[in-house]
């Protein structure tokens, strides 16, 4: 216990937990790490993997030392798949050992699964979604966007996940960080048994980090017609596909695409809105995009009112001809 | 085996909510289940008509009116409801850290076996509870489930997660938090709701089972920036012309 009291002693410091599938280190951890900065608190960043290589071979050829000063790398099996129980052990384990004041992770579906696990042993209640820090206001929006609260927190250990799309990332300038800690996964105890994933295989880039996004609603028709935006996708370059609850929920497009609220919130910097009246709930997901278009029928359409700029007419006409005058000035 | 369900009752997600410094304005506004909590009773009620699971219990916490949201529940097929009733407001003062102490608490009282719940409340989108329960009780969690299959007392679950789908499973108890597209609510029909009426309800005040945390303050709530949008571009040609000299995009 004195040991304990001892090391955290006057010391507030930061764990990000780092996104990464496939080997490769996340754009979004990039954009949090910016986010964790404004804490103002020494950094440490954190792996887990089954093998953690090529991802520590990226952070310490891509983040410099002011930003991050350690990387701690938990390397174990079961985070091949890592599920709830075990990752909210190690971040247990490794609060306890360092004494982080803060625990800052993205709003990726892992995070979403483990912070507020690890959390309640703190008795702390977390703040997700956040978008912006103002000293020591967080602010978040609730509602489905419809409004912002600011919330202030007295918890000894606070749990935070940041919105990536509402931050910059990182300069990759200076020294890069080369402390690299490997940590003992201590409680390895498995309650929840990954069965298999079932992944959409795409050529096209996340919609949370994607440059340009195009997304289609119901008056596509049919995921057929879909092909008609992969077409002006491939013309953009480094553009994603997305979807409104709708389309999704007709069967045109896959569960992971739908953009709002209760799907992926996204910020591009064009989103070009295909056949999508703008439910409130859409309009949470996307409204924070720098550049807006819609190309949309109806002139009534709530989606108007937040483009930058709308067409009015039929999609199926705009569409191909946007594609291929895309194409003229890529070329 | 016993299921409880946790239900909420917020603002119907149709209504387009005023903004006032101290949060939403609740006046007369109207108020429905929670639509992921709505999803949760549903799965309960298909794993009872499966023979699965013998009886469900939905809760909420909240003032008197939260009953309708039980009631709801009574009428969709739950065989009784707990009522965990405060004055705080719901969508600020009672934070998922306080609903999952709440909830553990009745979990150790009445023995169940599993505990459905949405994945998150349309008001405070925290989408935490489930989690936290879980972390409390120390028990296996799935999140996000689309499909849930219950053989032995295992539970396989397939999840949505980012890039696709997973499938985990585990031994319950345990606590499953759906999404949307786990299956879609039936009508409560009439005599179903006239039956609901007389299913028993028991009554708690919160500060039976606690204290609420309050560790988070909400100091203030405000309109995000309004957006403006509306120019309308007379065609292709003029909209590329756009992006290219006004937004600089390519």
């Amino acid at each position: 216990m004195l040991m304990n009291h001892l090391r955290n002693c006057g010391k507030f410091s930061t764990l990000v937990f780092a996104d990464h599938s496939s080997g490769k280190l996340s754009k979004s951890t990039l954009k949090i790490l910016n986010a964790a900065k404004l804490l103002n608190q020494q950094i440490s960043l954190l792996v887990a993997s089954n093998d953690a290589s090529s991802v520590v071979d990226q952070i310490k050829s891509s983040i410099p030392s002011n930003v991050v000063h350690q990387v701690l790398v938990a390397q174990h099996d079961s985070f091949k798949a890592p599920q709830a129980d075990l990752l909210g052990n190690l971040v247990k384990q490794l609060i306890d050992q360092h004494g982080f004041t803060n625990f800052v992770t993205s709003t990726s579906t892992i995070a979403k699964d483990f912070l507020p696990r690890v959390a309640v042993k703190y008795a702390a209640q977390p703040i997700t979604d956040v978008i912006a820090i103002n000293n020591d206001v967080f602010l978040r929006p609730v509602y489905a966007g419809n409004a912002i609260a600011q919330v202030k927190s007295n918890d000894k250990v606070k749990f935070i996940s940041f919105r990536p799309t509402n931050f910059e990332e990182i300069q990759q300038t200076g020294d890069k960080v080369s402390n690299i800690v490997q940590v003992k996964v201590e409680n390895t105890k498995q309650l929840i048994e990954h069965v298999s994933d079932e992944l959409v295989q795409s050529d096209k880039p996340e919609l949370t980090t994607a440059k340009f996004i195009v997304s289609g609603g119901r008056a596509l028709g049919s995921k057929e017609n879909f092909k008609i935006l992969d077409e002006l996708a491939n013309a953009l370059g480094n553009t994603a596909i997305g979807a409104s609850r709708a389309a999704v929920d007709a069967g045109y497009a896959a569960n992971d695409q739908q953009v709002g609220q209760t799907g992926k919130v996204v910020a591009p910097e064009l989103y070009i809105a295909v056949g999508i009246s703008g439910a409130i709930q859409h309009l949470a997901g996307m409204k924070d995009s720098k550049v807006i278009v819609a190309i949309n029928k109806d002139q009534e359409a709530p989606i108007v009112s937040v483009a930058d700029y709308t067409i009015v007419d039929d999609l199926f006409k705009v569409v191909p001809e946007l594609t291929k005058k895309i194409k003229e000035i890529k070329q | 085996m016993k299921v409880l369900v946790a239900v909420k009752r917020v603002v119907d997600s149709g209504i387009k909510v005023r903004v006032k410094p101290d949060g939403i304005d609740l006046q007369g506004v109207k108020m429905t289940i929670n639509p992921f909590c709505e999803i949760a009773v549903e799965e309960a009620v298909r794993l009872k008509e499966k023979k699965l699971i013998a009886e469900i219990v939905a809760v909420t916490i909240g003032p008197k009116q939260g009953a309708e949201s039980l009631r709801h529940a009574l009428a969709l097929g739950a065989d009784k409801a707990i009522h965990v009733t405060t004055e705080a407001r719901i969508d600020q003062a009672v934070q998922p850290l306080d609903v999952a102490n709440i909830l553990a608490k009745l979990v150790e009282r009445d023995n169940y076996n599993l505990v459905l719940m949405g994945k998150q409340s349309i008001d405070d989108d925290f989408n935490q509870t489930g989690q936290m329960l879980a972390g409390l009780l120390d028990w296996p969690q799935a999140t996000f489930a689309s499909n849930i299959q219950i053989t032995d007392g295992i539970a396989q679950v397939i999840r949505e997660i980012d890039g696709g789908l997973q499938t985990v499973k585990f031994k319950l108890p345990g606590v499953i938090t759906c999404d949307l597209r786990l299956n879609q609510p039936r009508f409560a029909s009439v005599p179903n709701i006239m039956k609901a009426k007389s299913k028993p309800l028991e009554t708690i005040p919160l500060d039976k089972l606690g204290k609420l945390h309050n560790s988070i303050q909400i100091t203030k709530t405000e309109a995000p920036a309004i957006r403006k949008g509306g120019a309308i571009v007379e065609n292709v040609d003029v909209l590329i012309q756009k992006l290219r000299n006004e937004a600089k995009l390519f």
